[in-house]
């Protein structure tokens, strides 16, 4: 078979970096060839060469054979190369259609009604079922991306670049997508996975290139390597997937959560008559569908959110009404959901976002008069404990370091600031195993240091890894707790959609 | 912290703000040529009367502060609320408020009130006043989420017509009916001693409270848990609230100082630099303020700076009339300024291109005098600047060589 795309020698540096160090890429034609790395590995620069967002500083690209030089993503289009990006680049009043054709309309009046016809028969394909008429802002977010897909097909796109496509999908949608993918590569399509997830690499791609800090350590046929290896080659050095824990040691309850009513964005109640009670050792999980109020039950707890109904108590007082603040002093910590929106200010150093929480108190301001010197001080404590890694140490950005590096951040500061509640959510979305690692291994250390642990996340693995018992939620309730020991992911499974054990029925119908 | 100086930089150096402002001012100035040229009219007699009217004695220069004045004060307030987030287009209204209430003292306050306690009154009531004018769009934000813009405008002619209404019913000077009474001379912020230093200038005491305004609000923003939690909201107002900031009260907090600057510079220009009150006039200097700010990087040095430059081309313009080019030619350059400023982003881009360049020509030719010596192994990042220095000197010849000879090769 012939190498429909090479990449051979490439090698990028950025200030301070080396984001490809020659790295060699060839993909046949017609297979699904996985581009395995963590976080800031340099897939990402790889790619953005091959679509003509970067120019390499040195390396020959060749396509079918034939060397090119691609300066611009129009070149890479011209090419035959489409890429479906993370985020997807879609006008949500728009319809299907009506996206797909943007930019390549013709002439002043536009035939939306061949590009339909052309656009379903294409979706019927590669069994996509996307309907064109459908306008973007109405359907799903794996629809969404599946119309990306349409796009570059539209174009006549042979070569596909899918970047971590799964990130933003259920579970579901990911084994759809994998269809597709199957699909496409079956109609002769080449595609470029790039993912950190090794589960879809095992699940779709047949080669699979492994990059570890901008260089290549090797290209692995996928049937013949397991997980294991394949981790182990990515991370540089075994990756343990079982959190190492001991028996919990139970104290006293910090947090009780008593029948409390939330509302959410819509003015309905989020969370209705929600107890539950956190005690110190001890790390709770809540499982549940994203949107069965999680999102309302965390921040009501952190005071981002006003209460309805019920009462909050926190070591034994009454913050039901406490101020975010008050609730921080008292010894909340919270790491957000959402790490760019909430947890960090992207345009200030990280010197500034380690005492966002704490800048008022001393050391690090007297009389109202900031004192840089501590502040500078304690941050460098937290970068070198938690091994934050940035170009410019504590004078970097928080928005120039990668997602991993982000997120230990923040965990560095809401752990260093010694909460004797540590409400996590999602702590580990987007991130590659050797951070998913050090994360749980915090989150463990907190529990075995007495504080107590609320887990927040949509991945039933990680619950099971790290909670101790396990709270299911569904639509604004809370379905039942059980201990992890006593369950399996199935009977979760099954609460997660609101139905229990013991009497088989929909809990909603109580 | 330790901070490497000697070794290899790590990259092309990045333009600063300050070099992005001086490169639009040039090409505003370039602009204001060709504008000259283009009427057949000789641009550097241009420029000439241009510093001459601004500079060219101790009058002159006088005047020219006292109109840099309002434009360092209107220049800072627009500058502190967008730092927070918040896009002071009030700052005529406040200032207008400011004005008023100035002059309302100025009429009403007994001329045997001691001089120092008199400024002090008339300072602390303008500054107040502008600050629950400004307050007000706060209040308004925080708490119904009305935009900034809208209600700074609105109470931008809710100032105007007020005014229109104080001076007719308080202070109105019989003769000219449309005109405020001329603030008597010890009711203004005018000082004899600066009047004499400057022949006559209309330079006043508002000049140092504008100094002063600087000094302050670069401390709060610099050095004060206020403008940290400030600029915390202004750089992202979820996270701020996140951590625990106000978001609400540091809006408020933030279009109140906002307002007091803009008061300040009312009282500044009504009762130090005109003196009278005109009916139904909206003072341009809300709008220029909003030049300098951006001019200025929103930094208080750079709004001084900038406010200085705009004073010079705003008082230099009366003396063009003489020459026969039109004195709008000071306005086009300040838009000019104002255009390439608001398009900053292609001008810093320029600028770190020809960095990089320069950068990487600078390591070629470094990498080609270490091979000459037959050093190749040397490491890039261990050369001390002087040694890159010679290094570079020595290695830009053979550079050019090798250019020249690969363009004869081919």
């Amino acid at each position: 078979m012939s190498h429909v795309i090479e990449m051979i020698g490439i090698r990028k540096e950025f200030p301070g970096i080396v984001a490809n160090d020659d790295i060699t890429l060839q993909v046949e034609e017609g297979q699904i060839h996985a581009i395995l790395g963590e976080n800031g590995a340099g897939k990402s620069t790889l790619m953005s060469i091959l679509f003509g967002l970067y120019k390499a500083d040195r390396g020959v690209i060749k396509v079918r054979g034939k060397e090119v030089s691609i300066s611009s993503p129009n070149d890479a289009f011209d090419l035959g190369i489409g890429m479906v990006h993370q985020h997807f680049q879609l006008v949500h009043n728009f319809t299907v259609a009506e996206n797909i054709i943007l930019g390549r309309e013709g002439g002043f009046v536009y035939d939306i009604r061949t590009a339909s016809r052309k656009i379903k028969e294409i979706s019927d394909r590669y069994g996509l079922s996307i309907d064109p008429d459908m306008v973007i802002e109405d359907i799903t977010v794996g629809m969404q991306q599946r119309v990306e897909i349409l796009k570059m097909l539209y174009r006549d796109a042979d070569i596909l670049i899918f970047d971590e496509p799964t990130a933003v999908l259920t579970p579901q949608e990911i084994d759809e997508l994998m269809q597709i993918m199957r699909n496409l590569a079956a109609e002769g399509k080449s595609i470029i996975l790039i993912t950190h997830k090794l589960e879809e690499i095992k699940a779709v791609a047949e080669k699979c290139t492994i990059i570890r800090r901008g260089k290549l350590i090797g290209v692995v046929d996928v049937a013949g390597t397991s997980v294991e290896e394949m981790a182990a080659l990515m991370v540089g050095r075994p990756v343990s997937f079982k959190v190492d824990k001991g028996e919990p040691r139970i104290g006293e309850a910090v947090l009780e959560i008593r029948n409390l009513d939330v509302l959410n964005n819509k003015h309905v109640l989020g969370v209705k008559d929600f107890s539950l009670t956190i005690r110190r050792g001890e790390i709770v999980g809540i499982a549940g569908v994203d949107g069965n109020g999680q999102s309302e039950l965390v921040e009501a707890l952190s005071g981002l959110r006003k209460v309805e109904g019920g009462q909050i108590v926190f070591k034994g007082q009454d913050i039901t009404n406490a101020s975010i603040q008050e609730r921080n002093e008292m010894g909340l910590g919270h790491i957000p959901e959402d790490r760019q929106k909430r947890g960090l200010i992207l345009a200030e150093p990280l010197s500034t976002n380690f005492v966002i929480k704490e800048f008022y108190k001393q050391p690090y301001s007297k009389h109202g008069i900031l004192n840089q010197e501590a502040i500078v001080e304690y941050g460098q404590k937290i970068i070198d404990k938690f091994d934050v890694r940035s170009g410019e140490g504590i004078t970097s950005l928080a928005g120039k370091l990668s997602g991993g590096n982000q997120q230990k951040a923040i965990i560095g500061r809401e752990v260093e600031a010694d909460p004797d509640l540590l409400i996590a959510v999602q702590p580990t979305r987007g991130l590659d195993v050797g951070a998913i690692e050090f994360i749980h291994k915090e989150l463990v250390k907190e529990r075995d240091s007495g504080k107590a642990v609320l887990l927040v996340s949509f991945e039933l693995d990680e619950i099971f890894n790290l909670s101790d018992r396990i709270a299911v939620m569904n639509a604004g309730r809370l379905i039942d707790i059980v201990d992890t020991k006593d369950t399996d992911e199935h009977a979760v499974g099954l609460m997660m959609a609101g139905i229990r054990k013991e009497d088989g029925s929909e809990a909603q119908n109580r | 912290m330790k901070r490497r100086t000697d070794n290899r930089p790590l990259e092309a150096r990045k333009a600063s703000p300050l070099l992005v402002s001086l490169s639009a001012v040039v090409l505003g100035i370039i602009a204001g040529a060709l504008l000259i040229l283009l009427i057949g009219k000789n641009p550097i007699t241009g420029f000439d009367r241009i510093i001459f009217g601004a500079l060219s004695n101790t009058r002159r220069v006088g005047n020219t502060l006292g109109m840099a004045t309002q434009l360092i004060l209107i220049g800072l307030s627009v500058a502190f609320a967008f730092k927070t987030g918040l896009f002071n287009i009030g700052a005529s209204g406040q200032m207008l408020m400011g004005g008023i209430t100035g002059s309302i003292l100025a009429y009403y306050l007994p001329m045997t009130m001691p001089r120092p306690l008199y400024l002090l009154v008339v300072i602390m009531a303008s500054g107040l006043v502008g600050a629950f004018w400004g307050m007000i769009s706060g209040f308004l934000k925080a708490k119904f989420n009305v935009h900034e813009v809208v209600s700074t405008i609105m109470l931008n002619w809710t100032a105007y017509w007020l005014v229109y209404d104080w001076i007719q019913r308080f202070i109105v000077d019989p003769t000219i009916v449309v005109k405020s009474k001329p603030i008597e001379n010890a009711h203004t912020l005018r000082a004899d001693w600066l009047t004499d230093l400057t022949g006559f200038s209309t330079l006043n005491y508002g000049f140092f409270i504008a100094i002063i305004a600087c000094i302050v609000i670069w401390f709060i923003l610099q050095k004060t848990t206020l403008g940290f939690r400030l600029k915390a909201v202004g750089s992202n107002r979820f996270c701020a609230e996140y951590a625990g900031i106000r978001v609400n009260r540091s809006i408020i907090i933030s279009m109140t100082i906002a307002g007091a600057l803009a008061g300040l510079a009312g009282l500044t220009y009504y009762c130090g630099y005109s003196n009278i009150m005109e009916m139904g006039k909206m003072p341009n200097e809300g709008f220029d303020g909003i030049a300098v700010a951006l001019l200025g990087n929103c930094s208080p040095v750079g709004v001084f700076f900038s406010a200085v430059f705009f004073g010079i081309l705003k008082m230099g313009r009366g003396s063009l009339a003489a020459t026969g080019i039109p004195t709008e030619i000071a306005d086009t350059i300040i838009a000019t300024i104002i255009y390439f400023t608001a398009t900053s982003v292609i001008l810093a881009n320029f600028w770190n291109r020809r960095f990089h360049n320069a950068f990487e020509k600078t390591e070629e030719a470094i990498g080609l005098a270490l091979e000459s010596e037959g050093r190749s192994d040397v490491d890039l990042t261990t050369l001390s600047s002087q040694e890159r220095k010679n290094l570079r000197k020595a290695g830009l010849p053979l550079l050019k060589a090798r250019t020249r000879a690969g363009k004869e090769g081919r």
